[in-house]
């Protein structure tokens, strides 16, 4: 078996458009937060989300590219290069033939299709762009990922709803554990915040309308965030011996099926998947100093996890820490895990644990350390990546530091 | 028809029972209604009386749309129907 390194990271989401200003983000608990600047907000119940601001995506593509990049493809495309960038590698012959792309969404080009329902039913036209197709397929942005750095390998697109990046990113540790790739591009990303996307999430009534406050008493539901997160993840050997700088090691995963109901979570099921991830990992549960939580805010969700965390864990987990930087960022759906991938590297490489912010108010359903509010300076040996999807379907990560 | 009686259906419809079975001293959840039947129901009743119904799945006991029975239900409802008469 092979060992998994990773040796790049890139993101763009509400907290920042790259790895350094969100992880400042995070470290001084800033939120991302905030009103929702899309078309038709007045008709929306819910209205605010974590949207990526300050963005012009004539700023980062030209015309022809735009025309076959939705939204959610510009994220991985620009999380993507950050992360090969960093990485340092270049992809050709052997190399490329043997790495891959593998991201995870949910609503793939879901602002093009928006777009374009509108245009045929509301504005009645009777003809849309040539390219819609395949820019709203969601394998889109794993396709112009591949593309655009040569890579060659297993790609495809995972989408198991709010799980997707962790599901994906599991597959790629997975391809180079196994030796079937040297190096593969993955994560997540999300772009759901356009009107369709956000009434479809209104009408499950899980939705706040002010803030997501994970663990808190007084939380009220869950807030849409959008963007990507997208690393290298390269077999250590490789990465060793050309001098690449290891931000973290892979070492386990796990996934499951509750098996049981189509949106409310499991404690079995969460529980078998964080156990899963150490066991895969042959880590010590002790080890485990951290873990970043799904952490919606919902009600459900949140004393859920918990339960699940100590039943996992039992009297350690009293020891750990746990956060829900979603607080921050929101949540990324597809993408969510990706972001979240990020708050586990800090706290391993710069012993630096995210916050949990907008807690106000102790929950006995959650009695653990959520880190409330302000990041906490804690030395980490082994951090965990929650991600609990609709569906009953969840996937564990389990990262130590190097 | 009156309110009492499209509520009574539409929860009817919802538990997959007779309107004669669904007496208004029972709660949603008596007549076998789960947390994803009862946000089906609301929307059914805003669809059925062009009403908001406030309702957050997080919080059911603190709404101001009170479903601790079928009969509470229906008064919450005859009161939003009587409020957008006014």
């Amino acid at each position: 078996m092979k060992r998994v390194a990773i040796t790049g990271a890139g993101t763009i989401n509400a907290l920042g458009h790259d790895v350094p200003a969100t992880m400042e983000a995070m470290r001084e608990g800033r939120c991302g937060i905030g009103p929702l600047d899309i078309r038709d907000v007045d008709r929306l119940s819910v209205k605010i989300g974590g949207q990526v601001r300050g963005y012009e995506e004539t700023g980062h593509f030209n015309r022809q590219q735009i025309a076959l990049y939705d939204r959610f493809t510009q994220f991985a495309l620009l999380s993507a290069g950050q992360a090969i960038e960093q990485s340092g590698l270049e992809f050709s012959g052997e190399l490329a033939a043997r790495s891959g792309v593998v991201l995870g969404t949910s609503g793939g080009g879901l602002s093009t299709q928006d777009e374009n329902y509108r245009a045929v039913y509301e504005a009645g036209k009777n003809r849309v762009h040539p390219f819609v197709v395949p820019k709203l397929m969601n394998n889109a942005a794993a396709s112009h990922v591949s593309m655009q750095w040569n890579l060659k390998g297993p790609s495809f697109t995972v989408a198991t709803a709010c799980a997707s990046s962790n599901h994906a990113m599991g597959q790629a540790f997975h391809m180079i554990r196994s030796g079937m790739t040297k190096a593969m591009v993955t994560g997540g990303s999300e772009s759901m915040l356009c009107f369709g996307g956000v009434k479809a999430w209104e009408g499950l009534r899980v939705m706040s309308k002010d803030a997501c406050r994970p663990f808190s008493a007084t939380r009220n539901g869950m807030v849409q965030g959008e963007g990507a997160g997208v690393f290298v993840f390269e077999e250590m050997e490789h990465a060793k011996r050309r001098g690449a700088e290891i931000l973290a090691e892979v070492v386990g995963f796990a996934m499951t099926s509750d098996a049981a109901d189509i949106v409310m979570p499991s404690k079995q099921g969460a529980a078998r998947a964080i156990r899963g991830a150490v066991q895969d990992g042959r880590v010590d549960p002790a080890r485990v100093g951290y873990v970043n939580a799904h952490g919606t805010g919902t009600a459900a969700n949140d004393k859920t996890e918990c339960a699940a965390v100590a039943d996992a864990f039992g009297a350690h987990a009293d020891d750990l820490l746990i956060s829900s930087t979603k607080s921050m960022h929101g949540h990324l759906i597809g993408g969510t895990g990706a972001v979240e991938l990020l708050a586990c590297i800090m706290a391993l490489r710069d012993g630096v644990v995210a916050p949990t912010i907008g807690y106000e108010e102790h929950d006995p359903e959650c009695a653990l350390d959520v880190v409330p509010n302000e990041a906490r300076e804690a030395k980490i040996d082994v951090a965990l990546s929650n991600a609990f999807a609709f569906g009953g379907l969840n996937a564990v990560l389990a990262l130590q530091g190097v | 028809m009156p309110v009492r009686n499209k509520v009574i259906q539409i929860i009817a419809d919802q538990a997959m029972l007779e309107v004669s079975d669904v007496s208004g001293d029972k709660s949603l959840g008596d007549l076998g209604i789960d947390s994803l039947g009862l946000v089906e129901s609301i929307f059914a009743i805003e669809e059925e009386f062009d009403i908001q119904v406030p309702f957050n799945a997080n919080e059911p006991e603190n709404s101001e749309f009170d479903i601790s029975s079928v009969d509470a239900v229906i008064k919450a409802v005859e009161g939003l129907v009587a409020d957008q008469a006014a």
